[in-house]
């Protein structure tokens, strides 16, 4: 019988296309992933089962653990407006340049009184040191603030107002911070806005978890 | 100027000299491979993927002519004290029997309370009252508005009230009987 060579094939295959697609999916994930913009206050907000995503465009409150408030307006549209109606209403006589340089500043952490002098300043105070938005009962400035915030936004669809109006604390902050927050809120006869939360799963077995296969069956 | 001898047929080879072997261009690429795939497991599992989320919040209007009637029979109030307690009592206090009424659990027990209240009361009657002491946390306050939803309590049928120092003294006497710092 004659002998049937099978010719030897190597065994090394071509690893080049393998190593496109690995490095294709890498470059992928690395760009696709958004990048968490560098939080200035350290705060850990509380979890809540609610699955609806914050918006990116928002005016939020912000209270870090040691309850000092901070505002961070979203709304580059509406920013100079919220600061202008401020300005006057409040009678804090900034200049035109003084209110641009406020209109640049992320995070608002600062007394009403303080803000002239802070502008002059040539360096921008860290919002870690800052002092915080005064919100004891007997002056409570957040709620001149969301006054401006309204001024600004009247005649617009309030429900669109409702849906960007965050509040976003940190779990271990006290109660009474969270109730000035609230307070300041209803002063100006806003009775519905957000909280920020970090989304947790729905635990087995709860009458929501039941609700929902319920409704899927 | 230094030169590089390019012209390689500057000598023929002689019959002892062996020809140069030509060495192949290909490179192996499965340490490569590894490298990329490892980096894409460890990006996946790094990334959490930590989209924040937003709770609706209606605040009632303080408008004293729309008070609403709670009925006893339908009334749940739960407390929220230091050090993530949380303690409840139904329909109204009474003097006498402030001891028996007045309990203490915890965030895990609560849940099963409110989900045996609400099965136990007409849906009409239902009344969840919540109130915050001034030493509990903001995690307190959603969580338990969070408990709210995951047992399916219907919007209306709970709201944030103020606390009245009975119940704060109250509060702060369970507080030191169990040594709650």
């Amino acid at each position: 019988m004659p002998k049937v060579k099978i010719p030897r094939k190597s065994t090394t295959v071509d690893m080049t296309a393998m190593c496109d697609v690995a490095f294709l999916l890498l470059t992928f994930f690395i760009l696709a992933t958004k990048q968490k913009p560098p939080e200035a206050l350290a705060v850990k907000p509380p979890s809540s089962i609610s699955s609806k995503a914050a918006p990116d465009e928002s005016i939020l409150i912000t209270f870090t653990n040691d309850g000092k408030v901070f505002l961070l307006l979203g709304d580059e549209t509406k920013k100079g407006a919220i600061i202008e109606d401020l300005n006057t209403t409040r009678n804090l006589g900034l200049t035109p340049q003084e209110l641009v340089k406020l209109k640049k500043t992320e995070f608002i952490g600062l007394p009403l009184n303080q803000l002239k002098s802070a502008l002059a300043l040539q360096k921008e105070i860290p919002a870690a040191q800052m002092d915080g938005i005064p919100t004891d009962s007997t002056n409570n400035e957040l709620s001149y603030w969301l006054r401006s915030v309204t001024n600004a936004y009247a005649g617009e669809d309030q429900k669109k107002l409702e849906q960007i109006l965050l509040v976003k604390g940190d779990g271990n902050a006290k109660y009474p911070v969270f109730k000035r927050i609230k307070a300041a809120f209803k002063q100006n006869e806003i009775f519905k806005f957000r909280i920020v939360t970090n989304s947790k799963d729905i635990p087995l077995g709860s009458e929501v978890y039941k609700e929902s296969r319920e409704a899927n069956k | 100027m230094a030169e590089l001898d390019t012209s390689g047929g500057g000598h023929k080879a002689g019959p002892g000299v062996k020809k140069p072997k030509k060495l192949s261009t290909r490179v192996d690429l499965t340490p490569m491979v590894d490298l990329g795939f490892l980096l894409i497991t460890f990006f996946v599992f790094t990334t959490t993927m930590s989209q924040a989320t937003a709770m609706n919040m209606n605040e009632p209007k303080d408008d004293p002519e729309q008070q609403l009637k709670v009925k006893n029979s339908g009334a749940m109030t739960i407390l929220l004290g230091k050090g993530n307690q949380v303690y409840y009592y139904f329909g109204e206090l009474v003097p006498e029997t402030i001891s028996q009424e007045f309990k203490s659990t915890s965030f895990k027990g609560i849940r099963q309370i409110i989900v045996d209240k609400k099965k136990a009361t007409p849906i009409g009657d239902l009344m969840y009252l919540i109130k915050s002491d001034s030493t509990s946390t903001f995690n307190n306050s959603i969580d338990i508005l969070d408990e709210m939803s995951i047992s399916a309590v219907p919007p209306g049928h709970y709201a944030e009230v103020e606390i009245t120092p009975v119940e704060r003294m109250l509060i702060q006497k369970t507080e030191e009987a169990n040594g709650i710092k």
